[in-house]
C-alpha cells in the first residue's frame, strides 16, 4: 500500500494530561484525510509531533515507507511536511513574500534577493489560484488572504504532505469555498493533506477518509463517503449527538434591554458603524442579529457593554438608562458578556482559571474582604464552574487558561457568564471554531438561560445557529436595522437577502 | 548667532555619537525580542576596560595607537558582559528589566572595586583622549563644512559607518530578516526553521559590544577618565531608542536631538543669549520632550512585539 506518512502507535503526555494515547494515523498518496476529535483530542498535538515541534514520548514516524526522527521543523520541511497552524505564524509587519521567504532567504551577493522571491511567489500564486499580492503587509490583508499566505509558504518549500490544522475555523463562508477549491486544486497537482476540523460538513465536502480521535485515543478511521455525518460525530463524541436542540414554546415578557437610537463610531477614524439603531430584547426570548461580518455587529456589543462610548441615542437595561455607566455599573446591572475574542477580551490567558473565573466579580463578598482575596473561596467558586460546565484541563482551576484548548476557555467563559446570572446575557459567536459536543452543550446553556426567564442577545455569523437558537431574528447590515422576522416564519434565503440590505416586503 | 552654532556644534556631535552607537546597541538586542536595560552597565564596563588598557598602554607605546587599541577592548568586554545577559534571559527565561538591572549594578560595583585595586582611587585617568582633527577638503565647504568637518573624533566617523551598515544589515541581509521576526513573532520564525535562540545571542552580544564601545568613547572623547559610571547616558540611549521608534535613522535623530540639547543646557551659563532662562528649564528641557514624545508615540508605538517575553517553545 502507498502511504506517504504513517504515524504509529504515537503517545504525548503534557503534565497532567494524555493528550495523545497510542494513536496511529496513515496518509495515502494524494489524498485528503481528515482528523476529527472535539477540542482538546489531541488532535494539533499529533500534528505538532509530525512536524517535529514537539516530540513523541513513544511510537513510530514513517516517511515513505522509510522511518524517520523528525527533531525538529526544519527536518519536517526536509521531508516535504508543511503545516498550516490554527493560528497563524505571520509577522504582522512584513510583507507577503519576507514572511514566506524568511528562515529559506534567497541571496544576492550579501542581500535578500526579496524581488525574485517576490516573482517566484506571485507565479506559485497563479500556479494553484491563490490569488495573493507579494508586496501587500500582512497586517493590511484579510484572515482568508493570510491563510493562502500561509499554504504558500508550504508551497514555496516544496512540501507535498501538507497538514492543515483547522483552516475554515476563522473564514467566513465564501473564504471557506474557496479554500476547498484550492484544496482539490492541489492534490491535482500531487500534494497530499491531513485536514484537522470538526465540521463535519466539511469533511463530507472534500476529505476521502477520516480518523477520529476522542480524548487522546485512537477510535477508528473510516472511509467518508461511507459513513454518514451521525455516525461519525458519534464516533467523535461518544454519544448520539442531536444536531438540533429542543425549545419549547415561550411567551416573551417585559422588555429587558432596549436600544434607542444608538449611533455608535466605528473603530476606523471618521465612519459611523451603527445608525439610529432601535432594538427590544424581552425576558424568555433569544434574540438573533444576523448579519455579513463587519456591518457593525461588534460595534453595538461594544456601545450596550460600555467598552465604546456612544455618540447619540440611549441604552436602558429594566427600564434604567445606563448610557453612561462604566462597564463594571453596567455588569451590576445585570449584563453579562461573552466576547466574540475570547483570547483577547475573554480571559486572561496567563492567569488560572480560578482567578479567571472571578475577573469581574473579585471585588465582592466572599472573594474580598477587606482588600485581601480569599483564595479558598475563589477556588471553590471556580471549581463548581469548570464541573458544572464540563471544563477539562489538566490541572483542574488550578490550570494556566493559555494551555487550555479553544473550546474549554469558550466553556470556562460560558459558565462563568451565566453563572453571574445575568438578567441580559450577550453572546457573540459563542461556538466559533468549537466541535459539535461543545456546540451541543453550550446551545442548551443558552436555551436553558431563556427558559428562566432571561433575556439573550446572540450575535453570530453562523446563519445556522441564528435560524436554530432566536424567538426572534433581527437583521443589521451597514449599520442599520433592516428588520425584524420571528424565527419560525422565515428561512435562510430570506434572512440572506436582508443581510444583503434588501428589506423584507421589496423581493414581491 | 552663527559664532555660537558653530562654537557649539562640534561639543553637540561629541556627545551625541556615544549615545548613537548605545542606543544602536540596544535596537539590535530589542529588535531580536531582548529588552536591555543593562545599556548603561555594559557602557560603564567598556568605559573601564578602555581606561584600564589605555592607561597600561599609553606609557609604552604611540597615545594614538593606545586610544584605537583601548576602544577595541572596550568594546569586547561589553560583548563579554552582555553574554550574562544573553544567557539569563534567553537560556534561562529571566525577566529580562531584572536581568538588565544586575547587569547596571554588577558593573558599576566590579568596575569601582577593580579601579581601586589599579589606582587607589576609583578612578582611572588616561594620558590623553581621541585629538579632533579636520576632514581634509571637506571642511573647507562653507557653513556645512564648518559645521560637520571641522575639527571632529574619528569615533564620529566610525560609528556612522557603523550606523549605516546597521541599517544595512537589519533591512537587507537575512540576519536581519530573522532578527525583526524573532523580535515580532518568534513563533512564526521558529516554526519557518529559524534558530531563535542563535538569532538573539548575536544581537545581545552585539548590543553589549556597541555599548562597551559608546562607553569607550565617552572616555577618549569626553570623560577622559573612568570614574566608575556614565552619568545615566546609557538610559538616556534607551530613551532615545524609544523616541527614535526603534529604527536605525529614527534612534539618530533622536540622539541628535538629546546630543543638541544637553550640549545647550550645559553651556548656558556663559551664553549671554541662554542667560535668561533659568538653567534647570534648559537641563530638563529634553527629558521632558522624551516624556511628551513617549506619549505621543504611545499609541502608534513600533515597540518589537515580542520584546521582554522569553520565547518558549510548546508556549501557545
Ligand atoms: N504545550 C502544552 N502544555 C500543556 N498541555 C497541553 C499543551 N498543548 C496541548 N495541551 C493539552 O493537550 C490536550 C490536547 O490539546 P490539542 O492537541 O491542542 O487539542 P485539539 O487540537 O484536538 O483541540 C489538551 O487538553 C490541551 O490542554
Ligand atoms: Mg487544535
Amino acid at each position: 500500500m502507498d502511504y506517504v506518512v504513517e504515524m504509529l502507535n504515537i503517545r504525548k503526555e503534557f503534565p497532567g494530561i494524555v493528550a495523545n494515547d497510542d494513536i496511529t494515523l496513515k496518509l495515502k498518496k494524494g489524498e485528503i484525510h481528515a482528523l476529527l476529535g472535539e477540542n482538546g483530542a489531541g488532535k494539533s498535538t499529533l500534528m505538532s509531533i509530525l512536524f517535529g515541534l514537539y516530540q513523541a514520548d513513544r511510537g513510530q514516524i514513517r516517511v515513505n515507507g522509510k522511518d524517520v526522527n523528525i527533531s525538529n521543523p526544519n527536518v519536517a520541511n526536509e521531508l516535504g511536511i508543511g503545516m498550516v497552524h490554527q493560528h497563524f505564524k505571520l509577522v504582522h509587519n512584513f510583507t507577503v513574500t519576507e514572511n514566506i521567504i524568511l528562515g529559506l532567504e534567497p541571496k544576492r551577493g550579501l542581500s535578500v534577493d526579496v524581488k525574485s522571491a517576490a516573482k517566484r511567489v506571485k507565479e506559485l500564486s497563479e500556479q494553484y489560484g491563490l490569488n495573493v499580492d507579494p508586496n501587500a503587509k500582512i497586517e493590511d490583508v484579510s484572515v482568508g488572504m493570510q491563510q493562502r499566505v500561509e499554504i504558500l509558504k508550504m508551497l514555496y518549500r516544496n512540501a507535498d504532505i501538507l497538514i492543515f490544522d483547522e483552516p475554515t475555523a476563522v473564514l467566513t463562508p465564501q473564504e471557506i469555498e474557496d479554500l476547498m477549491k484550492i484544496m482539490r486544486n492541489l492534490i491535482k497537482e500531487g500534494k497530499s493533506i491531513i485536514l484537522i476540523t470538526h465540521k463535519l460538513k466539511e469533511i463530507k465536502a472534500v476529505a476521502d477518509r477520516c480518523t477520529v480521535i476522542r480524548r487522546g485515543k485512537f477510535i477508528g478511521t473510516v472511509d467518508v463517503d461511507s459513513t454518514t455525518k451521525a455516525q461519525m460525530a458519534e464516533m467523535m463524541v461518544g454519544r448520539e449527538v442531536l444536531f438540533s436542540v429542543e425549545k419549547p414554546d415561550k411567551e416573551a415578557g417585559e422588555v429587558i434591554l432596549k436600544l434607542d437610537k444608538v449611533s455608535v463610531k466605528s473603530n476606523r477614524e471618521g465612519v459611523v458603524a451603527v445608525k439610529d439603531f432601535s432594538l427590544e430584547v424581552k425576558e424568555g426570548e433569544i434574540l438573533g442579529l444576523a448579519g455579513v461580518e463587519g456591518n457593525g455587529q461588534s460595534e453595538l456589543v461594544e456601545a450596550i457593554t460600555g467598552l465604546k462610548d456612544i455618540v447619540s441615542g440611549k441604552i436602558f437595561i429594566n427600564g434604567k438608562d445606563i448610557s453612561n455607566f462604566s462597564i463594571r455599573e453596567r455588569i451590576n446591572s445585570g449584563i453579562a458578556h461573552i466576547p466574540e475574542d475570547r483570547q483577547k477580551r475573554g480571559l486572561v490567558l496567563d492567569y488560572t482559571i480560578g482567578q479567571n473565573m472571578v475577573l469581574e466579580i473579585y471585588d465582592r463578598k466572599p472573594f474580598s474582604e477587606r482588600g485581601l482575596l480569599n483564595h479558598n473561596a475563589i477556588t471553590e467558586y471556580a471549581q463548581q464552574i469548570v464541573e458544572d460546565f464540563d471544563v477539562r484541563a489538566g490541572q483542574g482551576v488550578e490550570s494556566v487558561a493559555r494551555s487550555l484548548s479553544g473550546g474549554n476557555q469558550q466553556k470556562a467563559i460560558v459558565g462563568r457568564e451565566i453563572e453571574l446570572n445575568p438578567d441580559l446575557l450577550i453572546a457573540v459567536q459563542p461556538t466559533r471554531g468549537l466541535d459539535v459536543g461543545s456546540i451541543e452543550y453550550i446551545h442548551s446553556r443558552l436555551i436553558e438561560q431563556r427558559n428562566r426567564g432571561k433575556a439573550i442577545l446572540l450575535v453570530s455569523l453562523e446563519l445556522d445557529e441564528v435560524l436554530n437558537l432566536s424567538d426572534r431574528i433581527a437583521i443589521i447590515n451597514s449599520g442599520e436595522l433592516v428588520g425584524i422576522v420571528d424565527a419560525k416564519d422565515t428561512n435562510e434565503n430570506e434572512i440572506g437577502l436582508m443581510m444583503a440590505g434588501i428589506k423584507r416586503g421589496d423581493t414581491d | 548667532m552663527w559664532t555660537l552654532i558653530a562654537q557649539i556644534f562640534p561639543y553637540a556631535i561629541a556627545f551625541t555619537i556615544p549615545l548613537l552607537i548605545t542606543s544602536l546597541g540596544g535596537l539590535f538586542s530589542e529588535r531580536s525580542g531582548v529588552v536591555n536595560i543593562g545599556l548603561e552597565g555594559l557602557m560603564v564596563v567598556g568605559s573601564f576596560t578602555g581606561a584600564i588598557v589605555i592607561y597600561t598602554l599609553q606609557p609604552i607605546m604611540s597615545p594614538d595607537l593606545a586610544v584605537w587599541i583601548g576602544l577595541l577592548a572596550a568594546a569586547l568586554a561589553g560583548g563579554v558582559f552582555a553574554i550574562l545577559h544573553a544567557f539569563a534571559s534567553i537560556n534561562l527565561n529571566a525577566n529580562q528589566v531584572i536581568s538588565g538591572t544586575a547587569i547596571n549594578m554588577m558593573a558599576g560595583a566590579l568596575t569601582v572595586f577593580l579601579a581601586r585595586n589599579v589606582t587607589g582611587s576609583g578612578n582611572i585617568p588616561i594620558v590623553r583622549g581621541l585629538l579632533r582633527r579636520d576632514v581634509p577638503i571637506l571642511s573647507e565647504i562653507p557653513v556645512i563644512g564648518r559645521l560637520f568637518f571641522t575639527s571632529t573624533y574619528a569615533t564620529t566617523w566610525l560609528v556612522l559607518a557603523i550606523l549605516l551598515l546597521g541599517w544595512y544589515v537589519i533591512y537587507k541581509t537575512s540576519y536581519g530578516l530573522r532578527l525583526r521576526a524573532c523580535g515580532e513573532h518568534p513563533h512564526a520564525a521558529d516554526s519557518a526553521g529559524v534558530n531563535v535562540y542563535k538569532v538573539r545571542y548575536i544581537a545581545v552580544i552585539l548590543s553589549g559590544a556597541f555599548s562597551g564601545l559608546g562607553g569607550g568613547i565617552l572616555l577618549v572623547t569626553i570623560a577622559g577618565e573612568f570614574t566608575g559610571s556614565v552619568a545615566g547616558l546609557g538610559f538616556l540611549a534607551l530613551a532615545a531608542l524609544i523616541f527614535g521608534q526603534w529604527k536605525p535613522l529614527g534612534i539618530l535623530g533622536a540622539t541628535a536631538f538629546f546630543g543638541l540639547a544637553s550640549t545647550i543646557a550645559n553651556v548656558s551659563s556663559v551664553i549671554p543669549m541662554l542667560k535668561v532662562i533659568p538653567g534647570v528649564i534648559l537641563k530638563v528641557f529634553p527629558y521632558i520632550v522624551t516624556l511628551i514624545a513617549l506619549v505621543a508615540f504611545s499609541k502608534s508605538s513600533q515597540a518589537p512585539k515580542a520584546a521582554g517575553e522569553p520565547y518558549e517553545k510548546g508556549k501557545r
